[in-house]
């Protein structure tokens, strides 16, 4: 390793920590008499700046990614060059919409952690290797931890900070375990050659500890994406975080952890990079488990599993919720079913990694305006609940339009930019694979997915149909407000010319 | 020159967005001149239309890795519906001009409902069908939501999921088609030509047509539609009725039964005379026929008789379809054409000229109120309309279903004659709610018997006696000289039968 290459590799991770501790100098040292919303506004805006010159660096870097002898331990390109994008511009869009929040006076630490944790999210993107992927896991999820009990004041916040602390300690353990059994089976931590020694004598005698090592494996992650039943954590999570940090677990992170899931699929795939379309991730022994549910491969079998409990249990408990941040949380488990979906029917051609991350750079976005209109809403009403936005139309008719956009896009309702995530994602599962299963998987889905119009019509009933109880204006901040509606302008005109982003994604792949 | 009534609407829509609030009559009037800007541009579409076959309007890649183009096409089925949008969206305006409960926001929906119904009929990419189709959803549910009556929420809601459920069906088969053609297009026409194998047109038609089959009100699918109907402000249930409904049909039309033809063949089996899923879809059109007709007969509430009268005409249009033969299916078109009219006229008199003055729909208080006499123009409308709906000579409505019905006698006999019952039942619930509503004369109860003479209702307004003028004249023309449009029709259905890609 050369530690030139390194730096050069690592230059996007390098800005962001710089800007963190900047933030904190800034804020703590200069600005320590200064009002709370100049102190906001400059953590912020030097936090955005931070993004930037690492978008920079992620834009412009060239060349192979960070080996270690010949072992490659973060890429560069490609998914990993889409998802530290994504998660930098989502980043961005987080801290912007910090500037008018209350819930704490230590802005300056709030959006250093912010910072902090991003970087985490950029390594986990570029991570080939098990170790690195586990050092970037951990970056990203002592940083969630930490924000999410940043209101201090308030009580449900460290009641969630906790759960989620323990449920994700617990899962780190789960993940941690898996990674030890792969390399014990296969005497590497490299991605890789994880996947060439899989198909060795030895690892095909370890059978058994292999199936062990991918359910933990299947654990960890699926706490990272909130699938089905690794889900517990998060609406208790997305109701009691600030709404800042909130917005930040429900994008930036599921970023980053879908990245990651791209690249162990990609990993397996490339060792049979001889045959054109191979549908299955890891495989052992078939004539055991030939065809369970037209799946070859127990891995790609636990994704579907995962996904479809996602799927179902995610839109049915949502349908049920009275608070819109668990409505949220409940949504988001029931995308990252669609994209489980993606994952379990993955192709070693470009085409299923970009239609993930279009869904979930979209989805990202989208749900981070969501979680802005909330915060607004919320700190206007002192509530969630779903009668909180009763009579949103005449208090704002902005926040209003922004909310039909976002959740119309949701539910996936075109020409926004949701539907044709949707409409990719299920298009790229049925070109992976002929058949029934597939086949039925997706039209569940598409079920799924109109079963998910009627929760998200009931918020937007409460803005425009319901009988208005109070009428006073609700005031956002301009800065807040300049966000939400680039949010949504950028939710209309992507869903206009959906093939703006697809071929910003492709370009990234065909560099390579 | 046609798709400008697609940007004519979505634009009218956006400027009543933006509008400041409380300007009732100015959005009133823009809105009046954005639907008569379409009616001229479908108008001028439709005269220049003539004679010509499918004429590209604009073709542009849309999504180029998915082979997808912003495609409009026009031709003789999409010029006459795209003209019967025009008709209903301007008499749509006339009949809310009393609307003044968020004035700009009623426009601004009811113009992307009228933007969206404009691009489905125009579009010849499955994909961007399917896109304006979905575009027509929300603006449904809010204009009922808000501006509505009766249980309006619920039916609201009901007809929301109703509507995504059946595009969710319709979504399945659009990726399956698309997964399974293997060609690099979503375009109507190749897909058509993509030869899909029979087995998968065999489960992708049936699907297809039940998704689209929902919004035009399908037996047993059809309850979205009296609640919705009724629950409806009289704009939105004329346009639910008069267009959106049609959709349905139009998709029935277009897309399964174009896409994916041999999905009609036989089974190669039959039970009870049923042997394809063109025979289980006329039964169901049949059904519906006569079922919307019984019930139509025992409503209480004026505009429910409307509603299933709805059901029964759209049992028609799905029955036509289901002949395969060229007068059937030139009959279904034309009966689109017609009950547009038709239905947006009924639904203007009870939701707008007697309900609004009136205020009740129960059939049971309006025979005492004497409104044969106390609301002639009311009264006098109502008979035009009333035997238009029964299919009189004369009117649209005769020569629409004398063309199905000729058409199923060639198919199927028998299912003329089921069918011919209905038509007997839709004069009798027909006559029934004109008899009761207008000339029951029953006497009223003591205590609402006014000792000084009957109070005078609000008078009839101008824009009302022109959307009746603009609604009834373009029945007649159509009735008298049906020629106008089956000119434009017949060669559409020819080759669309004919498999002629399209």
């Amino acid at each position: 390793m050369n530690y030139a290459d390194l730096f050069r590799v690592t230059l996007p991770e390098t800005a962001l920590e710089i800007a963190a501790l900047l933030v904190l100098v800034v804020d703590l040292g200069l600005l320590r008499k200064a009002a709370l919303n100049v102190r906001a506004g400059a953590a912020a805006l030097l936090g955005v700046a931070g993004c930037g010159a690492a978008l920079w660096f992620v834009l412009t870097t060239g060349g192979a990614g960070l080996s270690f002898g010949d072992e490659l331990l973060l890429s560069l390109g490609g998914t990993a060059a889409v998802a530290q994008a994504g998660i930098l511009v989502l980043t961005a869009l987080t801290l912007l919409l910090l500037i008018d929040s209350d819930f704490t006076g230590h802005v300056g630490e709030f959006v250093a952690v912010v910072l902090m944790a991003a970087a985490g999210g950029l390594l986990i993107s570029a991570a080939q290797d098990l170790l690195v992927i586990f050092v970037g896991l951990e970056l990203l999820s002592l940083g969630l931890y930490i924000l999410t009990a940043f209101a201090k004041r308030s009580g449900k916040s460290a009641e969630s900070a906790l759960k989620y602390y323990l449920f994700g300690g617990m899962s780190a353990a789960f993940l941690l375990f898996g990674f030890s059994y792969l390399y014990g089976i296969t005497g590497s931590t490299n991605l890789h050659d994880i996947m060439v020694e899989l198909h060795g004598s030895t690892a095909i005698a370890a059978e058994p500890l292999l199936y062990v090592a991918m359910v933990m494996i299947a654990a960890g992650l699926g706490f990272k994406v909130a699938a089905v039943p690794f889900h517990l954590w998060a609406p208790d999570t997305y109701e009691g975080a600030p709404a800042p940090a909130a917005a930040f677990i429900a994008s930036v992170s599921k970023v980053a952890s879908f990245a990651l899931l791209i690249s162990i699929s990609m990993a397996a795939l490339h060792v049979y990079s001889s045959v054109p379309v191979v549908r299955f991730a890891v495989q052992v022994s078939p004539e055991h488990l030939s065809n369970v549910l037209g799946v070859q491969v127990p891995w790609s079998l636990i994704l579907m599993l995962l996904s479809v409990a996602s799927m179902v249990l995610g839109n049915l408990a949502a349908l049920a919720q009275i608070s819109v941040r668990r409505l949220l949380a409940y949504s988001a488990i029931a995308h990252a079913g669609y994209m489980l979906l993606a994952l379990a029917y993955f192709t070693h051609g470009p085409r299923s990694a970009q239609t993930i991350l279009y869904y979930i750079l979209t989805y990202g976005l989208t749900t981070i305006g969501a979680f802005g209109v909330v915060g607004v809403v919320e700190r206007a009403t002192g509530s969630d609940r779903l009668d909180a936005f009763l009579g949103l139309h005449k208090r704002s008719p902005f926040l209003s339009a922004v909310l039909l956009v976002l959740f119309l896009s949701l539910a996936g309702i075109p020409p926004l930019v949701g539907f044709w995530a949707k409409f990719n994602l299920f298009a790229a599962v049925l070109s992976v694979s002929e058949g029934v299963v597939p086949f039925a998987l997706v039209a569940a889905a598409v079920a799924a997915s109109a079963v998910s119009l009627y929760y998200y019509l009931q918020v937007l009933k409460r803005v425009y149909v319901m009988p208005v109880v109070e009428e006073t204006p609700i005031k956002a901040h301009p800065l807040t407000m300049a966000v939400l509606l680039a949010i949504a302008a950028g939710v209309v005109v992507l869903g206009c010319f959906p093939a703006l982003l697809q071929d910003w994604i492709a370009g990234f792949f065909s560099v390579r | 020159m046609l798709a400008w009534t697609i940007y004519l609407s979505f634009a009218g829509a956006l400027a009543e967005a933006l509008l400041p609030k409380g300007r009732a009559g100015l959005a009133r009037g823009l809105a009046l001149v954005v639907a008569l800007a379409g009616l001229v541009v479908a108008l001028v579409g439709f005269a220049g239309g003539m004679g010509q076959g499918r004429v590209t309007l604009v073709d542009l890649p849309w999504v180029p890795s998915m082979g997808v183009h912003f495609l409009l096409a026009a031709d003789g089925i999409s010029r006459v519906l795209v003209l019967l949008t025009g008709l209903a969206a301007v008499a749509g305006v006339l009949f809310s001009w009393n609307i003044e409960l968020r004035t700009n926001e009623f426009f601004a929906f009811f113009l992307a409902l009228i933007g969206g119904v404009y691009g489905v009929f125009l579009s010849f990419d499955l994909f961007l069908l399917f896109v304006f189709y979905e575009v027509a959803i929300v603006p449904k549910y809010f204009l009922i939501a808000i501006w509505g009556s009766t249980r309006r929420e619920y039916a609201a809601m009901k007809l929301a999921l109703y509507s995504f459920v059946g595009s969710a069906m319709v979504l399945i088969a659009l990726l399956a088609a698309y997964a399974t053609s293997g060609s690099h297009s979503t375009g109507l026409v190749a897909l058509g030509a993509a030869n899909l194998p029979v087995h998968f047109q065999m489960w992708a038609f049936p699907l297809t047509f039940v998704g689209f089959g929902i919004l035009a009100g399908m037996w047993p699918f059809h309850t979205w539609a009296p609640t919705g109907h009724v629950a409806a402000p009289t704009a939105a249930s004329m346009l639910l009725a008069g267009v959106v409904m049609k959709l349905g049909a139009y998709g029935c039309l277009r897309v399964a039964m174009a896409l994916f033809p041999h999905g009609m063949d036989p089974w190669g089996f039959s039970y009870v005379g049923i042997g394809s899923w063109r025979d289980v879809f006329a039964v169901l059109a049949v059904v519906g026929i006569v079922y919307g007709a019984l019930v139509a007969l025992v409503q209480t509430d004026f505009k429910f008789v409307i509603g299933y009268s709805s059901v029964s005409h759209m049992g028609f249009v799905l029955l036509g379809l289901m002949t395969l033969n060229q007068i059937g299916v030139t009959g279904a078109v034309l009966q689109m054409f017609s009950h547009g009219v038709l239905a947006g006229l009924l639904f203007a008199i009870v939701g707008r000229i007697v309900y609004e003055r009136t205020h009740t729909r129960q059939l049971a208080e309006l025979e005492r109120m004497h409104l044969g006499k106390r609301m002639p123009f009311a009264a006098f409308a109502f008979v035009i309309a009333g035997i238009a709906s029964m299919g009189l000579p004369g009117f649209s409505g005769f020569v629409a279903e004398l063309q199905v019905l000729i058409g199923a006698w060639t198919a199927r006999p028998w299912w003329t004659a089921v069918a011919g019952v209905g038509i007997v039942v839709g004069v009798a619930y027909t006559w029934r709610a004109l008899q009761k509503a207008f000339f029951r004369d029953a006497l009223p109860t003591p205590e609402e018997h006014p000792s000084t003479g009957w109070p005078k209702f609000e008078a009839i307004t101008w824009p009302e006696v022109a959307g009746f003028g603009l609604l009834t004249a373009a029945s007649v023309v159509v009735g008298l000289y049906p020629k106008i449009l089956l000119d434009a029709i017949e060669p559409a259905v020819k080759t669309l039968l004919a498999g002629g890609g399209q």
